[in-house]
């Protein structure tokens, strides 16, 4: 193969496992409030917070990581506010997470413009810097520069699969998303176990956001999620609720937009648009094969009251 | 001695319409820690909010303007939600009427506002309708959710609009990415003279009308909202379920697809990006504010019509970030949404 092409190929390899990491982080997240029976369309404005919250730390404290912490435990509050609406109060998911949304949505961009102003300069960070895992190994060498929370992405999904399916709390919570009855009936908290699946998806949600905030783009712009929630509410479906399809999706969701960015750099006009659109009509479709979504969880978007 | 208990029971008739009252209280002492952060006074700043859009005709007139797109989302929605059709999609359904009307809007030329003004109208319908096609056949015949299609295709009409903007459509002068203007005989009357209250505002007020005697006053209504009550019950009862929702579905979707419309011919004559900014799940807000009543939907358009208009003149006025006005909407939807839990409980007095 002529080196250009390789050049070409590698580099969209790389592109492809950055583009990816908030979708898995996001999706991850998603998998746990849905797993456990609560679908949580609150993901696109915590993201929109994480990557918020996650800048505005990092750049006063001049500590990334310490933005990306203050990320997830803004998540989490994220996830306990679903969960004060959906579990304890029952009201109607699709509202309360829209709902959701929007609030943080709002509440964002009225904090980012109440500590930053209006200046005329966007603020920026020093992102994360790349990791390289295999040094100057040619090719290889060059798909694995990545970002550390990149690598954390990829060993969540193995890890997220571990608990859920292996786990004494990942039983829970597929127990009170299936059947919450029985599983009230067995001793178990539903309540407490939605909330704490809740936190801990809201606080991945939130790290993807900050992903994008503090590593692929150094500053926080008012686009910068700019409907990658919703993308990951599609790929759950796209991965049949299990967490190892989560990462295939999530590439090939990663993919087809890197591919689109490096064709772009190449200067070739394509309706650059209809490429970036493919991922939802790719779902739309996949949903209309797979028919009746079986795999979904039973007591998915119904409330459980205790009598 | 008497002592008052609290049991679940569903509440008085009296509460629920009184339960958005109670909200927008209880939502500006909440949003008002974002005023005091902001090194505001609350009090002033909710003057500013709700009392000095009104203080002059033209800002008055200015909040009637802003409610026209409300009033229609907020209907698409709630008549959607009626029939228990969860329409997220009005956001990408009000694109595609927009879409449609500016389409009508640069083909036609030198047309008579009796031909173009139709035209636009029913071009934006039949679009919204077009919109909301897929995931309500998805609906009836496999029974696919359709929270997920309608809001996946929201995000596909965006990159619609900026492939049309960026391309074929883009203003050949200025090479802005926004549409060549429309034909003059295609945009909105104007209501009052040099304000930009327009025909669309009337023809919300209408659509709104249609919507409440549909509901209460046809047996269609009672259809659906038996459907909205237990799909399972009106299908036992002989209801022909798959049918009415999918008529549902496409009426909602052309509604919203007419605040596309109207905001393309009445308010800034070509397509642009920005066109609607979330108009379409402000529609979501709306109709759960007005309790899906029709008319309680037209004073919570109303209403959030005010906050919208009233963001900017508090953001004028003390400089507090205009984005206040969709925490507060937000904020109010979500207190709301919990309110509305107090219908299923009643005070009872209890003689010791």
């Amino acid at each position: 193969m002529s080196t250009p092409a390789v050049i070409f190929i590698v580099g969209f390899l790389a592109a492809t496992l950055r583009v990816a990491t908030p979708l898995i982080y996001g999706t991850l997240g998603e998998l746990f409030c849905e797993r456990a029976g609560i679908l949580n369309l609150g993901i696109e404005g915590t993201m929109f917070l994480g990557a918020f919250v996650g800048f505005a730390v990092g750049y006063h404290s001049g500590s990334l990581w310490l933005g990306v912490a203050i990320a997830a435990v803004a998540g989490m509050v994220s996830g306990l506010l679903m969960s004060l609406l959906a579990v304890r109060f029952g009201v109607n998911q699709h509202v309360a997470g829209l709902g959701i949304t929007m609030l943080w949505t709002g509440v964002s961009l009225f904090s980012f413009r109440l500590i930053f102003g209006e200046s005329k300069v966007q603020p920026s960070v020093d992102p994360f810097p790349q990791i390289s895992l295999f040094g100057d190994t040619p090719i290889i060498g060059t798909i694995f520069t990545q970002y550390l929370l990149t690598y954390i992405g990829i060993l969540l999904v193995p890890l997220v699969w571990w608990i859920i399916n292996r786990t004494r709390f990942g039983l829970q919570i597929r127990a009170v998303g299936e059947n919450p009855e029985a599983a009230d009936a067995a001793g178990l908290n539903v309540y407490a176990i939605r909330t704490y699946a809740l936190m801990i998806g809201g606080a991945l949600m939130a790290v993807g956001g900050a992903f994008l905030s503090l590593a692929s783009v150094g500053a926080f712009t008012f686009g910068i999620v700019a409907g990658r929630g919703w993308v990951c509410i599609a790929l759950i479906i796209f991965a049949n609720w299990r967490a190892i399809s989560v990462l295939w999706g999530a590439l090939i969701f990663g993919g087809v937009q890197a591919l689109q960015l490096r064709l772009q750099t190449l200067g070739l006009k394509l309706p650059y648009e209809l490429f970036l659109s493919l991922p939802y009509l790719v779902t739309i479709l996949a949903l209309s094969i797979a028919g009746r979504n079986a795999a979904a969880p039973s007591a998915l978007l119904k409330p459980y009251r205790r009598e | 001695m008497s002592k008052f208990r609290i049991e679940r029971a569903p509440a008085p008739m009296w509460v629920r319409p009184l339960i958005p009252f109670i909200a927008i209280p209880v939502t500006f002492l909440l949003t008002s820690a974002l005023v005091l952060a902001a090194g505001a006074n609350p009090l002033e700043a909710y003057y500013h909010f709700l009392i000095s859009p009104l203080s002059n005709s033209y800002s008055a007139i200015e909040v009637l303007v802003k409610s026209t797109p409300l009033l229609l989302t907020g209907a698409a929605v709630a008549f959607a939600f009626n029939a228990g059709y969860w329409n997220i999609g009005a956001e990408g359904q009000l694109y595609a009427g927009a879409i449609m009307a500016t389409f009508i809007g640069i083909t036609l030329n030198n047309v008579s506002p009796f031909v173009g003004i139709p035209a636009m109208i029913v071009g934006g319908f039949v679009a919204g309708m077009l919109w909301a096609l897929v995931p309500a056949l998805l609906k009836v015949k496999l029974n696919i959710d359709e929270v997920v299609t309608t809001l996946l295709l929201n995000s596909v009409v965006l990159f619609v609009t900026s492939f049309l903007l960026n391309g074929a459509w883009r203003d050949p002068i200025s090479m802005w990415p926004q549409s060549p203007e429309i034909d003059p005989g295609t945009v909105f009357i104007k209501l009052i003279p040099r304000t930009r209250l327009h025909l669309g505002f009337l023809l919300a007020l209408v659509v709104i009308v249609i919507e409440w005697f549909v509901l209460t006053r046809t047996s269609f209504g009672l259809k659906m909202r038996a459907i909205g009550y237990s799909r399972e019950g009106a299908r036992f009862a002989g209801i022909k379920v798959n049918r009415t929702m999918l008529t549902v579905a496409l009426v909602s979707g052309g509604i919203a697809g007419l605040a596309g419309a109207g905001e393309v011919a009445g308010i800034h004559f070509h397509l642009i990006d920005a066109l609607s900014d979330g108009l379409g799940y402000s529609g979501i807000v709306i109709a759960t504010l007005g309790g899906l009543n029709p008319f309680g939907v037209g004073l919570a358009a109303l209403f959030v019509g005010l906050i919208d208009t009233g963001a900017q003149s508090v953001s004028r006025a003390l400089g507090v970030p205009v984005y206040l006005g969709d925490v507060v909407q937000s904020t109010l939807l979500l207190v709301t949404l919990s309110l509305f839990l107090l219908n299923n409980y009643r005070i009872r007095k209890v003689e010791a």
